[in-house]
């Protein structure tokens, strides 16, 4: 159990049976007053920012949360399967759940997943990510068009804006956290 | 944390600060900071240490100090609340108080303004550290100018309400959101174009203030602003001993009802409290109005250590 008192910028509190994670915080206390603490708040599942005040006086469970390390295993649909490195339990998390990090996750890459009340919430990817380009418009010399990027395909689907020099087969590296191409890989 | 620059610039105003009180006859006191026993606010946590408190304030030895004739005392001390901790708060701060008698709410209102009247025309010329002259205070970069010469703005509570809360005193009080409704509402807007005193609280929000004559609901009690920021807190002193052992009373009950550390009721303060007429107190937060002073976002920047530069 926490108490208002306890409230700092990532904390993880439950309300409403929902996680949130603290992102804001400022303490206030008007003279001869109570002692105010505003949060702002994310839902860690549904995303959405919650702004409260609260009371010292007023008190929050901990939520269930647990990190689990995770190998990637294979998607069926919307489905995606994988199993825990310890246990080997596979589980299942639905597209809808993984958000962008669908777009740099290949078979057998290992991940940190997410568990509140044993319910997969959310994955964390490595900050890189190294994957194959399987589709490039060849890059034509003495191109006059002017531009200095090009649209390449990844084994995983995705599809990103890359320089002309990047072919088929290439490894090319990207930052998960904002989906940019960082550099070519020799391997 | 400060530079040196800044410690000088800090020295100064301390000066500055004893200057003006001891140039109108006021005695400078040091009561015990560690003390046995506090005054009964149910907002206030204190330290403690090894069976005593920390001071949240002086307020009750300097009250002690009247009774026993002084007839104006002024006292720059450190104090301690427990769990504050913000941009606007230490655990263990500076505090100014003042104390008068035959005096009441309005005389302390006229001495902030001549105060930081004095502390502008003084620290104003120290180019590089102060934000403001006697023209005006510039608190922030980009911040507009606030005009300072006196005579400063005049608000009551309910006004304030009135203009700034979406709802009024009335229904604030009732649905106990009055501080939620103040800080987030009134408060920011208070003392922005010139410094702005907040006065006439309800009662159950003074528990050391007198009530006004002709309005019993209401307490004789002030709050300085600049720039949205509480300064100082002021009130005429509440001299009648029953009164404020039954005020005493519900702010006991409130930290028995929170689940507080219980206090014991501060009986030589209230046989003191009989020997005293008309008074009047103040407690003013230095390090904030330093931070005006010298344009800083943050209490812990005028301070020589604040809590992340210790161990």
């Amino acid at each position: 159990m926490y108490t208002a008192a306890d409230l700092r910028k990532g904390l993880k509190v439950q309300i409403d049976g929902a996680p949130y994670i603290v992102i804001d915080f400022e303490f206030s206390k008007p003279g001869k007053g109570q002692a105010l603490y505003r949060c702002k708040m994310r839902n860690m599942i549904s995303g959405n920012q919650l702004v409260q005040t609260y009371r010292s006086n007023d008190k929050f469970d901990k939520p269930e949360l647990e990190e689990r390390k995770m190998q990637y295993l294979y998607c069926q649909d919307s489905e995606y399967h994988f199993m825990d490195t310890q246990n080997f339990e596979q589980i299942v998390i639905e597209k809808e759940h993984l958000g962008d990090n669908v777009n740099y996750m290949i078979d057998n890459m290992e991940m940190e997943v997410l568990f509140f009340q044993d319910r997969p919430i959310d994955v964390s990817m490595p900050m890189f990510v190294n994957l194959l380009v399987i589709r490039a418009d060849p890059w034509a010399k003495g191109d006059t068009s002017g531009s200095d990027s090009k649209p390449v395909t990844v084994e995983t689907g995705y599809v990103l804006q890359v320089p002309p020099f990047v072919e088929e087969n290439d490894k090319i590296q990207i930052d998960t956290r904002t989906g940019a191409y960082v550099t070519r890989v020799k391997e | 944390m400060l530079d040196v620059q800044g410690l000088r610039f800090r020295a100064a105003f301390f000066h500055s600060l004893r200057s003006f009180f001891i140039a109108q006859q006021f005695i400078e006191v040091d009561t015990p900071i560690r003390q046995p026993l506090l005054i009964p606010e149910a907002n206030i946590q204190p330290l403690t240490s090894e069976g005593a408190y920390l001071q949240a304030s002086p307020e009750l030895c300097m009250k002690r100090l009247l009774a026993l004739g002084c007839d104006r005392i002024f006292q720059l001390c450190n104090c301690f609340r427990k769990g504050e901790r913000g941009r606007l708060h230490l655990e263990e701060f500076t505090m100014l108080e003042w104390y008068r008698t035959g005096a009441d709410y309005e005389d302390l209102m006229a001495d902030c303004e001549q105060l930081v009247s004095s502390l502008l025309a003084e620290l104003g010329g120290l180019v590089g550290c102060c934000k403001g002259s006697l023209d005006g205070l510039r608190p922030g970069d980009s911040g507009q100018l606030i005009a300072m010469q006196p005579p400063w703005d005049r608000l009551s509570v309910q006004a304030a309400f009135a203009r700034f809360s979406p709802v009024s005193l009335e229904q604030a009080l009732a649905t106990d959101t009055f501080d939620e409704l103040l800080v987030e509402h009134v408060e920011p807007y208070l003392g922005v174009e010139r410094p702005l005193f907040l006065y006439d609280y309800p009662v159950a929000l003074g528990s050391l203030a007198r009530r006004k004559n002709g309005f019993p609901h209401l307490v004789e009690r002030f709050e300085l602003y600049i720039n949205g920021i509480e300064l100082a807190n002021g009130f005429s002193e509440l001299t009648d001993v029953d009164e404020q052992r039954q005020r005493f009373a519900e702010e006991l009950r409130l930290m028995e009802k929170w689940g507080r550390q219980p206090m014991q009721m501060p009986e030589r303060f209230l046989e003191d409290l009989a020997k005293l007429d008309r008074a009047a107190g103040i407690a003013l937060g230095v390090d904030r109005l330093l931070m005006l002073l010298m344009g800083r976002k943050c209490i812990g920047e005028v301070v020589s250590f604040a809590p992340d530069d210790l161990g």
